[in-house]
């Protein structure tokens, strides 16, 4: 296969970055995505041009490492599928490919295609966690807890914090990655104790951080693990009742 | 048969039976009081499961705790991709699991190379550990009555795998790494992410501090502690194909080693039976496909070697299904080891399938037509859909092609009972350390050990280290042992940079692999092991001659960091060569075809071999210096496997 790809290029985030346009000629279709970007970066060493900065690790669909944007596409064409399990063989012989990092202003530009996404480390410090310090924990089957309410819960937990969706979203905003962590540990009997308490953490740390939910749905159809937007329905019901809640009667029913 | 074991290498093995020794160390142990632990500050290299539940436990306890890791998040390592599960012996099936049978697997599936007080204190952690999971919220697998779901894993004859999907080892790591945020948001730790260790200091053989390269600067920086906790993983990346994540690295045990630190039985890797195989020269790593596959996928390649026909096309009596052939009474279910093994054999055979003839079938016709789709849909429906993503071939049609790869290293930095290495003040934990699985590791029993060793190892032992170092200070960044480091640390680099030669880091790594899987892989000889002494040097000084790198060391540059990480690898490959060469038995993931029964199996040489065998650098890679620690199995009878 041959593909044309423009990819966006910028050295650091203090100067302004632009489009390069390269030909990957003789390229095999059971490659991954970033196995094609790992070819091109061989090729451009070999013709002693810098080569192309991404972030990738597991390259299994789980660590959340890579970030591109392929075509307008968080992640590119195929849904359910981060970057590194993309392969050729969804593209043409031909196909002109844009590549670029996820755009978002909460996400600066590190080099090239890789982007500082610590802003969700930030979320999860300010309330992403049940307190329970190591050692304190009873036998882990004394709690029951409903087979569908666990397999909700990990649906929810299942998010690998790529940043697809705050890429995808027009307003750049976090609300699928926030209400899936919020929603993973509120749905069940252990996030009890903090639930309202972790609603109003987190919310009022994405807000600092990201643009508003007006909707879109973007999100959910970029996200990689296919997470749904009725976690953000659910977050923003527990961040309303949070705003009422006495939490000295929260045990009552 | 007791031998004397190098006085280098005192493991601290505490006094009373297996049972009690655990207890018996705890009560010996010094404490810190709980308004001392804030004056101790401790570094943990890696956030992992090992070093995230470390990191947070410790600063739960009061300490102050400075954490490292090369990604971007703590949430990134590598045990994030950890698929089938963690076992424990709850025994909640009250099928006949115990502390006690825990431990005897564990050794007996370990072929009697670990040491037994450290597996016995894991298999007593294990129960502490799920607990501990489930209260921070670990979404475990359950039953519709809301207790928790157990399987059998791996050719266990119990159900004490606990799992979530097949994302355990995401589950389990978010787990920690929200602990560890906590921890963080409380000001008890402070996290520096996307920066690399290059190497540790040291004052008269003690760990005093570390230094680091911020891999978006590039800066060079000194961090000072009271103890150092390297949890940096394995080395499966030295084969270059594995499927460990791509930055998975040796550098800071490596470094670590040079500094004092013994590496012990670094040939000791373990080889996974059912990978995806490579499609090109251009992989860049391989998947793993679960082993529970193999509870209803049967393997197969044809007789004939010159076999051109799909393979639903071939006839029954034109295929050999060579594991149930050879091993009737586990078939398909032997251990990785010996299905790893086979699969290359007929592979060499030249009985290979696929396009590159470098895979076996794994095929589920019969399963499919026993139990209908919709049974084998729900019991892997996931995995199917992985292996159509990445091959493109529907394996509810044609059967899936499988090969092994490198997965799992058991070697690693020679710890004792404290789980502190040679060189004082030097921890090290999870799957950097060597210390539970002897020559071969059971399924579901890595995550079981990172999150034992952090969250209940460690915590315990590192008391005894620090307590007598009440009122010391940190060693001051500015002292002439962290000058040299960093100065040493900007020598290598600017050497790194300044060759100027032709080829990308990746290409002597892709070389180094090869050498690695042909020589010192699924089987060892004498001849093959001598032969990559010879090539790993010679490929080394390639290295230094001709490598490229374009750019500065004062941005984020990519190509140098591999570099640096591939320079490792060069050196330790011949580590782990040598120490192949020395160990002339077979042994779990380590096969010597000079030592094998009749039969073909693996054949140990307890007379001779039952040590841990821990090399000192001497400053001469060609001249290691081997120390022994003699192995004694007081409750574990030394036996042959025998899986026929
Ligand atoms: C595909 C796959 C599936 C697996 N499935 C299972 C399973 O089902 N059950 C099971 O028990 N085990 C499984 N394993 C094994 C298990 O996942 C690992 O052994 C375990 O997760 C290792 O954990 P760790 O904390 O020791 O290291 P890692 O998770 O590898 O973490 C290493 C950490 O060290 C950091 N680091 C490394 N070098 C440096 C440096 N120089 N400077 C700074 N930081 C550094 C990294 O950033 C990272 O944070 C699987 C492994 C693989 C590859």
């Amino acid at each position: 296969m041959h593909v044309t790809l423009n990819v966006w290029r910028q050295s650091s985030n203090k100067v302004d970055g632009h489009f390069e346009t390269y030909e990957v000629a003789d390229i095999n279709e059971d490659m991954s995505f970033l196995e094609l970007f790992d070819v091109l970066n061989e090729r451009l060493l070999d013709k002693e041009q810098d080569p192309v900065a991404f972030d990738s690790d597991c390259r299994e669909g789980i660590c959340g490492m890579c970030s591109m944007m392929i075509n307008g596409q968080a992640h590119g064409p195929e849904t359910g599928t981060a970057t590194c399990q993309l392969h050729m063989r969804k593209f043409n012989d031909g196909d002109v490919i844009t590549v670029e990092p996820f755009r978002a202003t909460s996400f600066p530009i590190i080099k090239d295609l890789a982007v500082d996404r610590s802003a969700f480390d930030r979320i999860v410090e300010s309330g992403g966690f049940v307190d329970a310090p190591t050692g304190t924990a009873g036998d882990a089957n004394l709690t029951l807890i409903p087979k569908a309410v666990a397999d909700k819960a990990m649906d929810a937990a299942q998010c690998i914090g790529c940043g697809a969706c705050v890429a995808a979203c027009p307003n750049g905003a976090a609300n699928l990655f926030t209400s899936a962590k919020l929603m993973h540990m509120n749905l069940l009997p252990q996030g009890q104790p903090q639930r309202f308490d972790r609603a109003i953490n987190m919310v009022e740390t994405m807000d600092a951080y990201f643009g508003s939910c007006t909707n879109h749905g973007e999100c959910q159809a970029a996200c990689p693990k296919e997470i749904s937007i009725d976690f953000i329905a659910l977050m923003n019901k527990d961040y309303a009742k949070a705003q009422l809640k006495n939490r000295a009667t929260a045990s009552q029913k | 048969m007791s031998k004397v074991s190098s006085p280098d290498l005192d493991a601290k093995i505490p006094q009373g039976s297996m049972a009690e020794k655990w207890d018996n160390h705890k009560f010996a142990s010094k404490l810190v009081n709980p308004a001392n632990k804030r004056k101790f500050e401790i570094i943990v290299v890696g956030t992992g499961l090992a070093g995230a539940s470390a990191g947070a436990t410790l600063a739960e306890l009061g300490y102050k705790v400075k954490a490292y890791c090369f990604q971007d998040s703590p949430r990134r390592a590598h045990s994030i991709a950890a698929q089938g599960g963690i076992n424990a012996a709850k025994n909640y099936k009250n099928d006949g699991d115990s502390v006690k049978r825990l431990f005897y697997d564990t050794v007996k599936g370990g072929d009697f190379r670990s040491r037994e007080a450290n597996v016995h204190r894991l298999a007593q952690e294990s129960n502490n550990v799920i607990d501990q999971c489930v209260a921070q919220g670990v979404p475990f697998a359950r039953e519709y009555g809301g207790l928790l779901d157990n399987r059998s894993f791996g050719g266990a004859q119990v159900s004490r795998t606990f799992y979530a999907r097949g994302q355990t080892g995401q589950q389990l790591l978010l787990g920690a790494y929200q602990a560890l945020a906590h921890q963080v948001a409380l000001g008890n730790v402070e996290m520096f992410p996307r920066t690399e260790m290059l190497d540790i200091v040291t004052k008269d053989n003690r760990a005093v501090g570390i230094v680091t390269r911020d891999l978006v600067t590039g800066d060079i920086q000194s961090h000072s502690a009271h103890a150092v906790v390297l949890a940096t993983g394995g080395y499966a990346n030295a084969f270059y194909l594995s499927t460990n994540a791509m930055g998975s690295n040796v550098t800071a045990t490596w470094r670590a080693h040079k500094k004092g630190a013994y590496m012990a039985n670094p040939c000791y890797t373990q080889i996974h039976p059912t990978c995806i195989p490579a499609s090109d020269d251009f992989q860049s790593k391989l998947t793993l496909m679960s082993e529970s596959l193999r509870n209803d996928g049967r393997i197969w390649v044809p007789i004939s070697k010159d076999e051109t026909r799909a393979a639903a096309d071939i006839p029954e009596d034109e295929r050999d299904y060579y594991l149930e052939r050879k091993y009737p009474a586990f078939g398909n279910l032997v251990p990785r080891d010996i299905a790893s093994r086979n699969a290359k054999t007929v592979v060499d055979e030249g009985r290979g399938v696929g396009p590159l003839k470098n895979g076996v079938y794994l095929d589920f016709s019969d399963a499919i037509n026993r139990l209908g789709q919709s049974v084998i849909e729900e019991r892997y429906g996931n995995l199917f859909e992985m292996y159509e993503r990445i091959t493109g071939e529907n394996p509810y049609e044609v059967p899936m092609r499988i090969y092994p790869a490198l997965h799992y290293t058991m070697g690693g930095t020679w710890v004792d009972y404290n789980l502190m290495s040679t060189v004082d003040g030097l921890f090290v934990l999870g799957e950097a350390n060597f210390s539970d699985h002897g020559a071969n590791r059971l399924g579901a029993s890595a995550l079981m050990q990172g999150l034992a060793d952090g969250y209940f190892v460690l915590p315990n032992t590192i008391g005894n280290y620090l307590a007598p170092l009440l009122g010391e200070k940190i060693v001051p960044t500015d002292a002439p042992e962290f000058v040299e480091a960093e100065n040493a640390i900007h020598d290598q680099i600017d050497k790194l940079i300044s060759i100027g030669g032709t080829r990308s880091p990746d290409d002597f790594h892709r070389e180094l692999g090869k050498i690695l899987w042909d020589n010192c892989g699924m089987e060892r000889s004498k001849e093959s092991l001598e032969k990559a002494l010879e090539e790993i040097p010679k490929l080394r000084d390639e290295f230094y001659k001709d490598l490229r790198i374009l750019g500065s060391d004062d941005e984020f540059n990519q190509t140098l960091e591999k570099a640096g990480r591939v320079a490792d690898f060069l050196e330790f490959g011949e580590l782990m060569v040598r120490d192949a060469l020395h160990r002339e038995e077979s042994c779990g993931g380590h096969f010597r075809v000079e030592s094998q029964t009749p039969e073909g199996e693996a054949l140990r040489d307890d007379e001779n071999f039952a040590y841990v065998a821990a090399w000192e650098y001497t400053g001469d890679l060609t001249k290691p210096k081997l120390h022994k620690e003699y192995l004694e199995f007081e409750e574990v009878h030394l036996a042959q496997r025998s899986y026929k």
